[in-house]
């Protein structure tokens, strides 16, 4: 039993297996509710029930970056009675869908907002989850020398300067919220030919960057996992302005409640962290999200 | 129901303190769809003609294609014309990709197909007879296209009222050469996904309802031509 328990992958393969079994309706029993404290015995021990739905609302640019693809299986493996649906949208119809209690549980990046979220009761509480970062990318050789440009002050200064073109996603998503707050603090009301607003997710915006040889401000993951399909490069990057705070939120009086804690618990636990803190590794040589829950 | 209401109700509020530019979206889509229109009404009605008319060989294919290219995926048109328009792609140079001669091109080769399956119908639908009769009479072969044509203008209508609704409420292929750009390449599909996606239900209802409104404008006013051909042929 602590063998199992100590590897993931064998723990994976076998929920699955029993999940198979589960579909057939080849156990008859039902004694354990949780696969997590499963008896000796394997199957005897498999909730018998079809996993029930948890619905996660997230944002395109997580959605895009890949890491549900690693997060999700891995959630449903520790956790095989839940299933788990992912909607991406943007951060303001995430937290809209909160509001209306279509979804179970958030994974959003806007501090302030889920903050805000919280404290009007729609969710029941907020944690840090991981960061990540956000870049400055644009066209090779960089025209409007923003990587040049001694603060983040002067980098929006130098975009503005209407040198090439810069696209928004203009969908009040955390990505634009970021570069909104960046103008701000540089005291630029963005207008002009220069600037394009996209309204849509962080992928298209990025194809459209591309093809205008404009700049845009991406999440280093959605960059770097449509790498091949954009003539863009990192222009600039690393300042402390630019990071990125995920956090999840259940939903108050949500359908699934259960399956929301579940899912806060387990994303917030060490082994869920691990997976965040692992994934990007193998496809793009560094990870792409921190794991900073507390 | 309420939230209908209510979000109907917030739209118009977002549409009347002028946040968003309802009529430079309106104005874009009907730009766009209009020029898509004209330019298959241009292409596809001589080609509609010729298939319903004509007899040659690899006819029924044609026509099958025609037929075929009235269930064209609007998404398979757009990926396959946003990869031609990208830099990358053979057509890249153009600078095209994300500006409405973009989106008109994706239209016109939705729209055409369209057009010239419904005219073939109608023109094939025309009794043999009408057009030898004419030739005997000495019409040239224009002459008799357009007497053909106008024998068949019930159906033609149809053709652009099924490619105008078709254009005008398409989303996928809009999206992917357009790009949504506010100002130059959003119309109102687009606008209305937007609007979803950002929870603004309220703004992405009233102009669902302006788009409904619009389609049906037309399609009153392609009735009213047609009821006016109907009277003239009675008389």
């Amino acid at each position: 039993m602590t063998d199992r328990t100590r590897l993931p992958v064998f723990r994976a393969l076998l929920a699955s297996v029993l999940g198979l079994a589960v579909v057939f309706s080849l156990t008859a029993c039902a004694s354990q509710p949780d696969a997590a404290t499963d008896a000796p015995g394997g199957e005897a021990g498999e909730p018998a029930t079809e996993p029930t739905r948890v619905i996660l609302a997230s944002t395109t640019s997580t959605q895009d970056s890949g890491l549900f693809d690693d997060l999700i299986p891995a959630f449903e493996a520790a956790y095989p009675e839940y299933a788990v649906e992912v909607i991406a949208v943007g951060t303001g119809e995430a937290l809209e869908m909160g509001r209306n209690k279509d979804a179970d549980v958030l994974l959003v990046h806007a501090k302030a907002d889920e903050e805000t979220f919280v404290a009007e009761g729609f969710g029941t509480e907020r944690r840090d989850v991981c960061y990540n970062d956000f870049v400055f990318v644009g066209a090779e050789g960089d025209p409007a020398g923003v990587g040049a440009a001694v603060d983040l002050n002067a980098a929006m200064t130098a975009i503005a300067s209407g040198e090439a073109a810069y696209v928004s996603r203009g969908d009040d998503s955390g990505t634009h919220k970021k570069e909104k707050k960046l103008f701000e603090s540089a005291g630029i009301e963005p207008a002009g030919d220069w600037y394009l607003v996209s309204g849509q997710g962080m992928g298209e915006t990025l194809k459209i960057a591309s093809e205008k040889q404009g700049y845009t401000l991406s999440d280093r993951a959605t960059y770097l996992s449509m790498l091949e399909a954009l003539d863009l490069a990192i222009v600039r990057e690393g300042d402390e302005g630019l990071l990125n705070q995920y956090g999840v939120i259940p939903v108050t009086d949500a359908r699934n409640p259960d399956g929301a804690r579940a899912f806060m618990e387990w994303v917030t636990s060490a082994e869920g962290q691990a997976v965040i803190g692992a994934y990007g590794v193998e496809t793009f040589g560094a990870p792409l999200f921190f794991p900073n829950a507390e | 129901m309420q939230i209908f209401a209510d979000a109907l109700r917030d739209g118009i509020a977002a549409f009347s303190q002028g946040t968003i530019d309802v009529w430079g979206i309106v104005w874009t889509s009907l730009q766009t769809s209009g020029t898509a229109v004209f330019f298959s009404l241009f292409l596809g009605i001589p080609a509609g003609f010729f298939l319903g008319t004509r007899r040659f060989v690899g006819r029924r294919l044609l026509i099958t294609i025609a037929n075929t290219g009235m269930g064209l995926p609007p998404v398979a048109v757009g990926l396959i014309v946003a990869m031609t328009l990208s830099r990358r792609g053979p057509l890249g140079d153009l600078d095209l990709l994300y500006t409405r001669p973009a989106m008109v091109m994706a239209q016109v080769i939705i729209a055409l197909p369209i057009v010239a399956a419904v005219t073939a119908a109608a023109v094939g639908a025309v009794p043999r007879e009408v057009r030898l009769q004419a030739r005997s009479l000495g019409a040239s072969r224009i002459h008799e296209a357009i007497l053909t044509l106008a024998e068949a203008r019930l159906g033609l209508v149809a053709a652009v009222a099924a490619g105008f609704g078709q254009i005008i409420s398409e989303v996928g292929a809009v999206t992917m050469v357009g790009g949504n750009l506010e100002g130059s390449t959003r119309v109102m599909t687009t606008a209305i996904v937007q609007f979803t996606r950002m929870g603004k239900y309220g703004p992405a209802l009233a102009l669902s309802a302006v788009l409904l409104g619009l389609i049906f404008l037309v399609n009153v006013l392609l009735a009213a031509g047609q009821h006016s051909a109907d009277r003239f042929e009675r008389t």
